[in-house]
Parts: C-alpha cells; structure tokens; sequence
C-alpha cells in the first residue's frame, strides 16, 4: 500500500472523507514522520479551509482554529496566557508547523498545550458542530472526529492561571511532566479549581486528587503542602527515555508545590 | 501512483515541478528541483538541518509535505547570497561558525527568520530562535556569536 493525499477545501468535506477512514494531517510534525518512514499508510487527509486558521474572540473567551499553530497563538497579545503553554512545545521550526488540534491528539510525552487547555475548560467544537469537553476527547482519542476549533474561556483574573513545564535537556526538550493549575478565588477561597498534568497518563489528564484539596481551601503553605502531597494519587505515569514513571511520580509533588506558591 | 504538480517561488523564482503522494519538501527540493541547500539529518523534526522559510516562517522541510508548498514563497540556503555574501554568511566564515558544515544551511535560515523579525535581538533570543537546531562540532557559541555579529552591525549588510 501506498499513501494517498487529498486536500479538502472545506473542513465539512475533509470529515466526510475521514469518516470513511484516514488518518487527518495537520501541521505534519507528529504525522510526517510516520509517512517518512513508510509507517503511515493509506489515505492521508488535509484541509486547506482558512476557517481552520482563524482566531476569534467571543462572548467569554476566545475559538481557535484547530489549525491555529503555536507560532500564532505566541502572535496574539490577547492570548498572552497561553503563550507559557505555546513556548513550551519544540522549537521555533515545531511551533510555526504544530497546530493546537494536532497537540490534542500528540501521543505521550506531547501535549503540552493541551494540558493548559484542559486546566482552562477548554471545549473542542467537532467538524460535525457539536461541542465536547477536553476531559472526554482526551479520554478517549482514539474514536474521535475531526476537531474544527477549539473554545477557550478566558480566565477572569491572568493571575489565576498558571503553567510550568519539567525537562531534562534545555531548552527543546519533550517533558518530563507539565503542570497546568486555574485558581478562580471568590472571597479569599478557591472556587472551580482545575488542574491538569501532561505526561502523566497517556494522554494529559485531570489531577483529581490535587483538585479536591484545593476546592475551597485558602492558597495557603498548609493547602500547598497538602496538594503536593496527593499530587501522584490514582495516577501510573509512563516509563519512557526521558523520565520512569517512578520518578515522575516522585517529583510531581514538588513542581506543583512550586507553582501553587509562585500563584499564591 | 498520481504525479502531482507543484507550483511555487524558490529564492524569488518561479518553479514548477511534480511530486508524489507523501513526498516531503526536503526530498521534492532536493531531488524534484535540484537545490541541495537544506540537508537531511534525521527526517524526524529533531535536528534542523532541512529548515526552509515557507511565507517567511521556518519550517522543518523534512516534516513539511512537498504539495503544502503549492503556491508559497520557499527560501533556502541557496538564494542568501547575491552578488556578494549574504551578511550572515560572511559572519558565520569570520567566526568559524561552520567546522562539517552540516548543519549550516539550516542554522542560517533559522538565524535569517530570526533577523527577518526581530533585527535586534537579544543573546538569548538568537539561543531561542535556533533551538531547534542541532550541531555536532561548533559547541554553539560561534553561531550565537556569528548572529549577534549581524544584528549588532559588527557584518556589514
Ligand atoms: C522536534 C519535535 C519537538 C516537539 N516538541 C514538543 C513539545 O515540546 N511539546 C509538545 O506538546 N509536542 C511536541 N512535539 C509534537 C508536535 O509537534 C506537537 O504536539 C504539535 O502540536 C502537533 O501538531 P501538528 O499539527 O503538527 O500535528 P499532526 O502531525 O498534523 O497530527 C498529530 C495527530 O493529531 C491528529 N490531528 C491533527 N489535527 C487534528 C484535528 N483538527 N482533529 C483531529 N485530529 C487531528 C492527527 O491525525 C495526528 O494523529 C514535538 C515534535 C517534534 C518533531
Ligand atoms: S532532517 Fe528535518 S529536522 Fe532533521
Ligand atoms: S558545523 Fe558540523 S554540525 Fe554544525
């Protein structure tokens, strides 16, 4: 077999075309080395809708293009709180190719930027036009359609929304875990807390344990310590070249105790 | 398997040639067109050597697929120099920043978008703006110091 590549001039008609089986290609950095190396095979599928590159601002947030790559996102000084989150993926070459619908989807040690999304409540808009929370798509990423955008809600207070990525080698290298953290405060207290980690799962995940202790509580040392203490709960990160699963284990505690206190 | 035709400006000049279903930039420049400039290292993304500006912006050619070039504006290592060398090329000879050379053609165009955007930038811009690059034999330094050379006018444009 062969690859086959069809460009679809419409994001509608490309998701027609997958449903009958493909794989999408969008920015081609995780993709492309798979069709390099002969592993791809089959029907590869694009899009050249310039909807998919579009970023909007909208009643309580911002919809970005699935196709909308990092390099844009750095571009945009009203997204300058996702900008910690879009440096943080490759170099200048990955992030003027990598789209924020290809993180979605990149395999365990990526996702970086989906991490920041999912810590924000981020929902994916399908090519099909219904929505679907990142906690479900990132679930399960192997039985979904095409993404279309993706709808960010805007923190109400910058401040409240903080992210940090681990690495072994600087300043291009993949993580050895992020950590994203949104701390909407009501009165002194901590209300609708979402935490999320990447490359502790297989794909970027809520850190539940971590959220419970923070619902509510004052960001203070005792709250923090208590957070960092639960922060591996529940969770079996993977073993892979850059870190074991162990020692993510080990040290996600501590990276998240950084954080909380940087957002105190 | 369908030849597919690719129009497209290469260093300002209009190009036509076909490529293939799932060929890369990097193989359709280097084979298809003829222009040896950006290099393979790893067809993985991972070293930089096959950078190519697309509309301006660096990408990595190996990743790129040869028919998304169809219709944009593609610069190499090849077409820096006119007349005379390109300022950076000139910098990276006085500064010894080449040794194989290897990762040179894609340094430079790494370092060229760069400039393109931010003339001046800062040390740990250039460190930034050529991270994704990979070279075994200068230890960096040259480089970095070959580009300060350029955006602090030390070359002459
Ligand atoms: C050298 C290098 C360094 C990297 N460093 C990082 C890093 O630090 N952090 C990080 O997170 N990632 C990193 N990556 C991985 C990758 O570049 C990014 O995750 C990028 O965002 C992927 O986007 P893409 O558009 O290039 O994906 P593609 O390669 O086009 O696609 C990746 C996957 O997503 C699917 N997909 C793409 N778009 C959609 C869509 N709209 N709807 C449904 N499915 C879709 C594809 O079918 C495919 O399965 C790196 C890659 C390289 C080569
Ligand atoms: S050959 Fe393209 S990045 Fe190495
Ligand atoms: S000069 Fe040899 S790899 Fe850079």
């Amino acid at each position: 077999m062969a690859v086959t590549v069809e460009t679809h001039g419409s994001v509608a008609e490309a998701a027609r075309a997958l449903a009958q089986g493909g794989v999408y290609l969008g920015g081609g950095t995780g993709i492309m080395r798979g069709v390099n190396a002969g592993a791809v095979q089959g029907r590869v599928v694009r899009s050249s809708d310039p909807a998919l590159r579009v970023i909007r601002s909208t009643a309580d947030g911002f919809s970005l293009g699935a196709g909308v790559t990092m390099a844009q996102v750095l571009g945009e000084r009203d997204l300058a709180f996702l900008h910690a989150a879009a440096r943080s993926v490759g170099g200048p070459q990955v992030r003027a190719m990598g789209t924020i619908g290809g993180n979605l989807f990149a395999p365990h040690p990526y996702g970086d930027f989906a991490t920041a999304l999912l810590a924000l409540g981020a929902r994916a808009l399908m090519a099909s036009g219904s929505p679907r929370n990142l906690d479900d798509l990132l679930r399960d990423r192997d039985r979904t359609g095409l993404v279309a955008a993706v709808e960010v809600p805007r923190p109400r207070d910058p401040r409240a929304f903080g992210f940090v990525k681990v690495q072994r080698v600087k300043p291009r290298g993949v993580a050895v875990l992020s950590i994203a953290a949104h701390l909407p405060r009501e009165g002194g207290r901590l209300r609708g807390v979402r935490v999320a980690f990447g490359a502790m799962g297989p794909a970027p995940l809520r850190a539940s344990a971590v959220e419970r202790v923070l619902e509510g509580a004052t960001l203070d040392a005792a709250t923090i310590a208590r957070a960092a203490q639960v922060a591996a709960e529940g969770l079996t990160p993977p073993t892979d070249p850059v870190a074991t699963g162990w020692y993510r284990a080990s040290v996600v505690g501590v990276h998240l105790k950084r954080l909380l206190e940087r957002m105190v | 398997m369908a030849l597919k035709p690719v129009t497209f400006t290469l260093n300002g000049n209009a190009k036509a040639a076909f490529t293939e279903d799932g060929q890369n930039l990097l193989d359709f420049l280097r084979r298809s067109v003829g222009d040896l400039s950006p290099k393979y290292g790893c067809g993985q993304g991972g070293c930089g050597a096959c950078t190519v500006l697309m509309d301006g912006a660096p990408v990595l050619a190996c990743l790129t697929l040869a028919e998304a070039a169809q219709g944009a504006r593609i610069e190499t290592a090849a077409g820096l120099a006119g007349a005379a060398l390109h300022p950076l090329q000139e910098a990276f000879m006085e500064r010894f920043a080449a040794q194989c050379g290897y990762c040179t053609p894609g340094m430079l165009m790494a370092a060229r978008a760069l400039l393109d955007r931010n003339p001046r930038p800062s040390r740990d811009e250039v460190i930034e703006a050529i991270s994704g690059n990979i070279c075994r034999c200068t230890g960096y330094e040259p480089i970095i110091a070959a580009i300060l050379d350029v955006a602090e006018g030390r070359v002459r444009a």
